[in-house]
């Protein structure tokens, strides 16, 4: 591939675009994302390829193979173009009659498309689905519609036109201009604004300078930026080398997490691609500019998400934060001036730069600009990646996009933010998404991980779960934090052990506030805003673990007797057969009876029993 | 405790030669390259790291002795850099690894649940390995597959929705 100049960019997104719109073509987009990779998309895609090739097809179907398309819990799915029919959990067996009605006769296959949980309708289109039609894609404009491995596919979509737009005519104060006025703010959760980041790092002497790019994506129930990773590499290149065309950067990394194989992957193949065309490495498009970009994996350690631990941690030395200033952006990596962004930043970059800062900050609310993607999970019907304009309220999020709550359960609460974050319960789920409101009611924006929780969720164990997972990624530094969420997890346990006291809670404040006050990073800082918004929210809880002894959703198994109430038992057998040590002894018409001697605790009979008979 | 001619000798070559049980000469052959390829680029411990523990499967403290020999970097440095990150193990590893997710979507579907079951039937804790060293067992920070909720992985094989009532089923297929 020889390498481009400027004027040759727009040649190859002709020609893309030409190959694209040949009449009758017909191109199959199978998700190839982890999520339908583990449930077995390419098994599907390679039967697939089988049957189409079989039956001579293969001139006017193109399969491709792109990144996460966002609707993870159905997979594997695919897409079919034109007329965006999708179909989902799709089977190697389903293939050929796939391909016999929806490719060969225009006709949609009716069992194999989206079933709406509320209506129990079939829906054909993927446009047509409220999880899809309530979205406002940008920093995921490109998921599920390019191949992720094939530059070209990009360009075809306006790819690289940003770096063109700073390398032909902005300087470094345009740029850094433009990211002010489109308000975008870092969304790996702090949201500190952008341009203002850039500003002070362009404005710092010196002739070595970074970007970084975080992907140590860490906060449990977070995919956003790994999607972003497998379904739309070149993007966050793009975004990256704009920012060091800002700062006067010539090297960048991408810190990405080990466990991320199959973005790391995809990465590195777009990487190669942009490199064979010039649009990365020296003289980019023959202006003279040069930037080149390393992937570093990480190794698993979740501090390394803060800024100045992942720095060191790419100097090679044990991920450990060090007080600011000095800042980054004057003493960075290997001391020098450097920018950290995330993924999902980088990626709304090229857009802004194409289409100005004022389009970007033409939606969303007055301090919190554009969209924002969350990864919506937990007990929720429609999981997956969504992506929303600042301001839409949470409930919307959860009811319109997600579908609601599965098995007719009660919400009680969403938790956003992660291990530095915290629940947002019913009576306040019209906050809308938004850095200061989201605040206000005492969770933090966050990286986007949204956890829905159902009424069988215990907010005392969700406490004990976040302590228990901050104590053990705590780096050790401080004091505050190594000791203070070790002595904060040891109260919770004794808590959902039924041994607390009431004096006990109001150690957990007293340490709360401690802790926020004096730990090093952000990770120490933060660590208690999980038990303080469960306190906030559902104190009786706390209280009635304490004082009776019980946990009013049975989750804590220590507070449980395993005993079958008589009265409440439909005698259905259900949990007969979910036990999986035959400590159930259960005959038709008669109350199910629980061996203590034979059970392991597994809970396995709670979960299955719909009247909450077991306690 | 090891000498100063020790250091003298790997600042001339890295083809110098350690001893472990678990490492055999062809092993130490590939790791010799990769402590060659990476030891001039700054900050590359933890990639020679990452490499090493792919060919051994473990890091014994021997090899972490070699490596910081081979790079001029303190032995306590390395060791300190190995034991900070938890994709490093300084213990053997059974021959399979069940990872099973810890993150917030697969807890509040119940992972803990699948944990215990998992626990009991193979007489281990998290973080150990089975005595036959057939399998490991590890608690990982959330995979990012929220979507299939509580997931549990072994080796590259990724299992979606399990249940503490079946669990075991799934793993007995790895012998």
């Amino acid at each position: 591939m020889p390498k481009l100049i400027i004027s040759e960019l727009n040649k190859v997104r002709e020609k893309r675009l030409a190959e694209l719109s040949v009449p009758g073509l017909i191109q199959i987009l199978i998700c190839g994302g982890t999520g339908c990779h583990a449930t077995g998309s390419i098994k599907v895609k390679d039967v697939l390829i089988e049957e189409i090739n079989k039956r001579e097809l293969s001139k006017t179907v193109h399969v491709v193979e792109t990144g996460c398309n966002g609707f993870c819990a159905l997979g594997p799915l695919l897409v079919v173009q034109p007329g965006g029919i999708f179909y989902v959990k799709l089977k190697p067996e389903d293939i050929p009659e796939f391909v016999e009605e929806q490719i060969i006769n225009n006709n949609p296959v009716e069992r194999l498309l989206f079933k709406d949980p509320s209506t129990k309708k079939r829906i054909a289109k993927q446009a047509d689905i409220a999880f899809f039609a309530n979205q406002m894609p940008r920093a995921l404009r490109n998921k599920g519609l390019i191949d992720p491995e094939n530059i070209d596919d990009y360009i075809a979509r306006d790819g690289y036109k940003g770096i063109l737009k700073v390398l032909k005519e902005m300087n470094s104060e345009e740029i850094v201009d433009q990211m002010m006025k489109s308000g975008l703010r870092g969304r790996g959760g702090a949201g500190f604004p952008t341009g203002m980041k850039w500003k002070f790092a362009s404005q710092s002497k010196g002739d070595t300078k970074y970007v970084l790019c975080n992907a140590d994506e860490g906060d449990p129930g977070a995919f956003m930026d790994r999607s972003i990773l497998e379904a739309d590499p070149h993007c966050v290149l793009e975004g990256m080398c704009i920012a060091a065309k800002a700062i006067h950067a010539k090297k960048g990394y991408i810190y990405c997490r080990t466990e991320y194989q199959l973005a790391i992957k995809r990465l590195e193949i777009a990487i190669k691609q942009a490199k064979d065309y010039g649009l990365l490495g020296k003289n980019i498009l023959d202006t003279g500019f040069d930037f080149d970009i390393e992937i570093y994996q990480g190794a698993g350690a979740f501090v390394c998400g803060e800024e100045t631990a992942l720095m060191r941690s790419i100097e090679g030395k044990r991920g450990m934060p060090r007080p600011r200033p000095p800042f980054p952006a004057h003493k960075g990596l290997w001391e020098k001036p450097t920018i950290l962004n995330n993924v999902e930043t980088f990626s709304n970059v090229p857009q802004i730069i194409i289409n100005g800062g004022e389009w970007y900050a033409s939606v969303g609310t007055e301090t919190s600009k554009g969209t924002k993607v969350f990864a919506l999970s937990g007990d929720v019907n429609n999981i997956g990646l969504v992506e929303i304009p600042m301001g839409t309220p949470l409930r919307s999020l959860i009811y319109d996009i997600g579908g609601g709550i599965p098995k007719k359960r009660k919400f009680k609460a969403v938790q956003l933010g992660g291990p530095s974050g915290g629940c947002v319960p019913e009576h306040l789920l019209d906050t809308p998404v938004d850095y200061e409101e989201i605040a206000k009611v005492g969770a933090i924006m966050g990286s986007g991980g949204a956890i829905v929780m159902n009424d069988r969720t215990c907010m005392v164990d969700m406490a004990r779960f976040f302590m228990d997972f901050i104590q053990d990624e705590s780096c050790g530094k401080c004091t505050p934090c190594r000791e203070g969420t070790l002595r904060m997890l040891q109260i919770l346990e004794k808590i959902c052990e039924g041994k607390g006291e009431m004096k006990d809670i109001y150690k957990l404040e007293e340490l709360s506030h401690v802790i926020h006050q004096s730990a090093l990073c952000g990770l120490g800082q933060t660590a208690a805003n999980p038990v303080l918004s469960a306190l906030q929210y559902f104190r009786e809880e706390f209280e009635i673990h304490v004082k009776e002894k019980r946990c009013p959703a049975k989750r804590c198994s220590a507070l449980l007797k395993f005993e079958v109430d008589p009265d409440l038992c439909k005698k259905c057998g259900k949990c007969f057969k979910s036990c999986p040590s035959e400590a159930i002894t259960w005959k038709k018409k008669e109350v199910a009876v629980i061996d203590k001697e034979k059970c392991v605790k597994c809970m396995s009979c709670f979960d299955k029993c719909e009247f909450g008979s077991i306690f | 405790m090891l000498p100063e001619r020790h250091m003298e000798k790997q600042k001339m070559t890295c083809s110098m030669k350690s001893h472990h049980e678990d490492i055999t000469d062809e092993m130490w052959g590939k790791i010799n390259k990769i402590i060659d390829d990476n030891k001039k680029i700054p900050g590359a411990i933890i990639t020679v790291l990452r490499e090493c523990q792919n060919i051994v499967k473990y890091l014994p403290v021997e090899l972490i002795n070699h490596i910081a020999d081979g790079m001029n970097i303190p032995q306590s440095e390395v060791f300190g850099v190995a034991s900070f990150y938890s994709l490093f193990s300084l213990k053997p590893k059974g021959r399979h690894t069940i990872k099973v997710c810890t993150g917030t979507a697969c807890y509040v579907k119940g992972i803990r649940e699948v944990i215990n079951r998992i626990e009991g039937e193979y007489r281990l804790k998290e973080g150990g390995t089975t005595a036959d060293r057939r399998f490991s067992l590890e608690g990982v920070r959330c995979l990012g597959a929220c979507g299939l909720a509580p997931v549990m992985v072994i080796g590259d094989d990724t299992h979606g929705g399990v249940a503490a009532e079946s669990v075991i089923k799934s793993i007995e297929d790895y012998k």
